[in-house]
């Protein structure tokens, strides 16, 4: 068991630690929360090894990443007495490999200059090797946590990059740029996330009962999963010509091996088959004013009973 | 729309539900396409323990697909990549994009279109909505 570090985002705070848990159960890591505050981006983890470090971080939309703690405390002169107490074994493993240094300073601001500095104040470990910008073998990293005004530090830790996560994802499946959407797709940030706590994966089925323009089928069939959806409201499925619809998105994004089908139907008298043949189901019902409560049907009981024919006398609905 | 998704539907008339007619739903008129979809023998695997067997034997052999096993694969069976590749051709990749869906207990049709099948009931079939306080209980 070793200590880590992960580096939060801060923001949707109540999720993070529920995407954490679920990233644990979908991978079976055991993790024990050692240190978590709604109002702080550092969160102190105690896991089994490395790779179960790089197993819960890698697809989480609310980490930028995960550290191997070497130390923390509330001064750098403690800080730097317990790297020297407890960390001095691990140094000579990256005597020799390219690395570089951040500082990461949460409501806190750093020059450059003084970055350097507090970089240098470290070089007691004795690494050797290149130091390079991009691509360095290792990366380490100095969290420091300002008060709110920051005049005062906190609190630092000192550890090495084991694993990024998954922001970019954000980018990638962004509004702005995808061919078909409509007043309330949903943003990609949470889709991603949402579909991290439907623990969607490779091999599983996900459904969205309210699919619209299809934002949280894209995020699952992203982590893997295949995806099929449904909506009262068959024109936002179809779209509106042949490169703005729900199939086009699939194709933008590369996923269209993924998708299962979209079909038009109302939730309160929905054709799917009972049994467990979905793994999971993620969806923001519809609410408000935008996209109000619509269903199927008439309250008035005369209404119920009418078939309507047309002129051949066909029934209307067949 | 996909072999595969049809066998996870049936007839969205409340009464049709549980009948044993109801399901499958018949393909009539059915126009088929292939298109290529990612292979997963995991996925093919995973998802062959939620199919309906004797249901996708309809289907199968409605859309002219009979070579179909009478029993469906399970262990060992599932080992042969062939049968899976077969599968994933016969769930994922054959699809129909015009025609109908009938249920054999109430003759409903529902419409395919463009690949979407369109399982909205008229006034007469459709349960009554409850008020909107409800829904929010």
């Amino acid at each position: 068991m070793a200590q880590y570090l992960i580096r939060l985002v801060q923001v949707h705070e109540s999720f993070r630690k529920p995407e954490i848990f679920a990233l644990a159960a979908l991978e079976n890591i055991n993790v024990e929360v050692l240190s978590y505050d709604e109002s702080s981006p550092f969160c102190t983890v105690k896991l089994h090894d490395e790779a179960a470090a790089r197993a819960l971080i890698s697809r989480s939309i609310l980490s930028k990443a995960i550290f191997e703690l070497w130390a923390t405390s509330s001064t750098y002169k403690d800080l730097h007495a317990a790297i020297r107490q407890n960390t001095a074994s691990k140094w000579v493993h990256y005597k020799d490999c390219s690395f570089k240094f951040e500082v990461d300073a949460y409501q806190g601001k750093r020059s450059a200059a003084a970055q350097k500095e507090l970089i240098e104040s470290f070089s007691y470990m004795g690494f050797n090797g290149p130091i390079v910008m991009r691509g360095a073998d290792e990366t380490f990293c100095i969290f420091e946590e300002w008060d709110g005004s920051g005049t005062s530090l906190k609190q630092v830790w000192m550890g090495r990059l084991v694993a990024r996560g998954s922001r970019d994802a954000i980018t990638t499946y962004d509004l702005k740029k995808r061919c078909y959407i409509s007043t309330t797709s949903m943003d990609a940030e949470l889709a991603l996330l949402t579909a991290n706590l439907a623990l969607a994966a490779p091999g599983k089925v996900i459904y969205d009962p309210f699919v619209g323009t299809g934002s949280f089928l894209f995020a699952a069939a992203h982590f893997g999963a295949y995806v099929t959806g449904s909506d009262i409201d068959g024109r936002s499925i179809r779209g509106k010509d042949r490169k703005r619809n729900v199939k086009a998105n699939f194709k933008q994004y590369g996923l269209e091996g993924r998708f299962l089908d979209a079909w038009v139907a109302d939730i309160t008298n929905n054709p799917l088959r009972a049994g467990r043949w979905l793994d999971g189901i993620v969806c923001d019902p519809p609410y408000g004013v935008r996209e109000g409560l619509k269903v199927l049907g008439t309250r008035d009981q005369a209404r119920m009973k009418e078939v309507f024919y047309l002129e051949n006398g066909e029934a209307a609905h067949l | 729309m996909k072999v595969l998704t049809v066998n996870f539907l049936t007839c969205a008339v409340k009464a049709c539900k549980g009948t044993a007619l109801s399901f499958p739903l018949h393909f009539r008129d059915a126009e088929l396409v292939q298109q290529e979809m990612d292979f997963h023998p995991t996925f093919v695997r995973n998802v062959l323990l939620r199919v309906d067997w004797e249901g996708l034997k309809v289907t199968a052999a409605e859309l002219g697909f009979t070579t179909l096993p009478a029993e469906k694969p399970e262990g060992e069976a599932l080992d042969n990549e062939q049968l899976l590749k077969d599968l994933h051709t016969l769930l994922l990749e054959t699809q129909v994009t015009e025609g109908k869906l009938v249920c054999g207990n109430c003759q409903h049709e529902y419409a395919i279109k463009e690949g979407i099948p369109n399982f909205l009931l008229p006034n007469h079939l459709g349960s009554a909505p409850k008020s909107e306080a409800a829904f929010v209980e």
